[in-house]
């Protein structure tokens, strides 16, 4: 089995997307409004903004995990209704790896789930492995495993479904700065050898604009899309010096205003 | 078999409470030398055996001393020798005891792992019958064994019914806890990849209440043996507690403290059951460590 191969990545595209949440004490939040949005295949995007704008709750429509208030998804013209399309793999925040399966069987969970022969994709997930940095590590327990070591268990188990379409929710937003550093740079790394859809959600500004095709910054609740920032620069990109790169610095520059104009970042 | 004097199950229940919280309380320091730490672990392992042998040795040699009859007080070695002489005696009490406390226990488990499931599942459920499962549970159920006696009569229904009403709540919260302490997220893992509610119940959310459901299951057939031998001590025509009161009517101190022996002896033995079938089916956080 080949499985250096590249993914054909899935389009998304959303249009007049609202979510409005009800609190306990029946009040409406508008928590996204009026979300228009086409992600081209085989593009990596990224969505930054402030805690409580309403991104994550964008990932999680797109994933089908939570049901739209108005408005359409849609993933390679299927529309998505409260129900994960088939072909998208997630990775949130926290690995969330079952404490009680090796490292393989957690990477063989989606295969488990959907039914399929799981003796064929064993060699896969060992390539996976492989290809992360944990070749040998698939008989290991998540608890002998760091927390960088897990997410990128965590990123193989979402990649073997070949998934068009791979949301991450904040992946490194629980790793220390220097595992996040490098997770970002293997991040680059694979998607360009993959070629799949990304949908990033993160507040790191500097991330974003180094991952990203394209930046789209949110603005506080209601969240809506403040700005929509195309990234024109070459890869591979370089983590060391991509802060020295002036166009790196233009960007950084310009989401950070937009959030200092929202009163998201203060000026002293 | 004197030891599980000492051992009681009273003595278990805060091991036993850890269980129930989901957490494998095990510490090594990590400074101490490879050696020290080893003697030190013998020391441990062995620790409570040694303190029950002193216990019992002090017993053993003070109660000659202290001129208290044979009727008052027996020593250690008057009751193991009593316990070898009436071993048919006892054993065969001790079966119906153990009868009744396997029923009610896995009565409990038959009717309270399914009433788990509900409260966590339906919320209407849950609203109408948690509050009345813990307002049973202030009621002493050993208050009831007279009444179990009146409408189920002498035999061995109200022995089990009390054994399993002991065992019902730590089973039912055990289990209750253990499925609402999961990690919201896993099910919008499980969700995302397609899976079905029945899929992420038998591959995430059972897996996960499982460390919760053997620690209530661990307290509760500690429970079931005082409900069992509570019942018999009500109204009974066997079983270890009847014996007791046998021994006690006829001022047979020795055979009363070997039935209390046989009585802790099967505790201990059905916990320590229950414990090995733990270490065979839950994978703990922590042993891979």
């Amino acid at each position: 089995m080949n499985v250096a191969s590249r993914i054909a990545g899935a389009r998304v595209s959303i249009s007049g997307l609202v979510k409005t949440y009800q609190t306990r004490d029946d009040v409406d939040v508008l928590a996204l409004d009026n979300i228009d949005l086409t992600i081209e295949r085989g593009s990596f995007v990224a969505v930054v903004g402030p805690s409580g704008c309403g991104k994550s709750t964008l990932l999680s429509l797109v994933a089908g995990l939570v049901e739209a208030s108005d408005g359409r998804i849609e993933i390679d013209d299927q529309h998505i209704v409260n129900r994960p399309h088939p072909k998208i793999g997630v990775v949130f925040q926290s690995d969330l790896l079952l404490y009680w399966r090796t490292v393989l069987d957690n990477i063989l969970l989606p295969i488990e789930i959907k039914h399929l022969d799981v003796k064929r994709h064993i060699p896969k997930a060992e390539e996976l492995l492989r290809q992360v940095g944990l070749k040998g590590f698939g008989n290991k327990y998540p608890s002998e495993l760091s927390g960088g070591m897990r997410q990128r268990v965590a990123i193989c188990r979402a990649l073997i479904q070949e998934p068009g379409l791979l949301l991450m929710d904040e992946p490194f937003g629980a790793l220390d700065a220097l595992t996040r550093e490098q997770m970002i740079m293997d991040l680059q790394e694979m998607w360009t050898r993959l070629g799949n859809t990304v949908l990033f959600i993160t507040h790191g500004i500097d991330e974003a604009v180094f991952l990203a095709d394209r930046v789209l910054v949110m603005s506080p609740r209601p969240g809506r899309i403040a700005l929509d920032l195309t990234i024109d620069m070459p890869r591979p990109r370089r983590w060391s010096n991509a802060h020295e790169n002036p166009g790196y610095q233009g960007y950084v520059r310009k989401i950070r205003e937009i959030f200092e104009a929202q009163g998201v970042l203060v000026a002293h | 078999m004197a030891r599980s004097n000492v051992l009681k199950p009273e003595a278990l229940k805060p091991d036993a409470r850890e269980a129930l919280a989901g957490r494998g309380g095990k510490t090594a320091p990590m400074a101490v030398p490879v050696r020290k730490k080893r003697k030190r672990r013998v020391l441990e392992r062995y620790s409570a055996i040694m303190l029950a042998g002193f216990i019992l040795l002090l017993w053993q040699i003070l109660v000659p001393l202290s001129g208290l009859s044979e009727f008052i007080l027996p020593t250690p070695a008057a009751i193991v020798a009593r316990i070898v002489e009436d071993f048919p005696l006892l054993a065969m009490h001790g079966y119906v005891t153990l009868f009744e406390v396997l029923a009610g226990f896995g009565l409990g488990v038959l009717i309270g792992v399914p009433l788990a499931l509900a409260i966590f599942y339906s919320p209407p459920f849950q609203s109408a019958v948690y509050p009345l499962l813990v307002a049973l549970q202030t009621v002493p159920k050993v208050a009831l064994a007279p009444l179990l006696v009146l409408y189920l009569g002498y035999g061995w229904a109200p022995k089990i019914t009390l054994a399993f009403l002991i065992a019902l709540f730590p089973i039912v919260i055990g289990t209750v806890v253990g499925l609402q302490s999961l990690d919201r997220n896993l099910v919008d893992l499980t969700r995302s990849m397609g899976a079905s509610e029945w899929q992420t119940f038998r591959k995430v959310r059972l897996p996960a209440a499982l460390p919760n459901i053997f620690g209530g299951c661990k307290v509760a057939i500690s429970l079931s043996v005082i409900g069992a031998v509570i019942g018999e001590y009500v109204a009974a025509e066997r079983g270890l507690g009847y014996l007791q009161l046998q021994a006690n009517a006829q001022f047979d101190t020795t055979l009363n403290f070997a039935s209390v022996a046989a009585i802790s002896a099967l505790g201990v033995t059905l916990f320590f059951i229950l414990s090995f079938i733990e270490s065979k089916v839950v994978f703990r956080r922590d042993t891979a460590r």
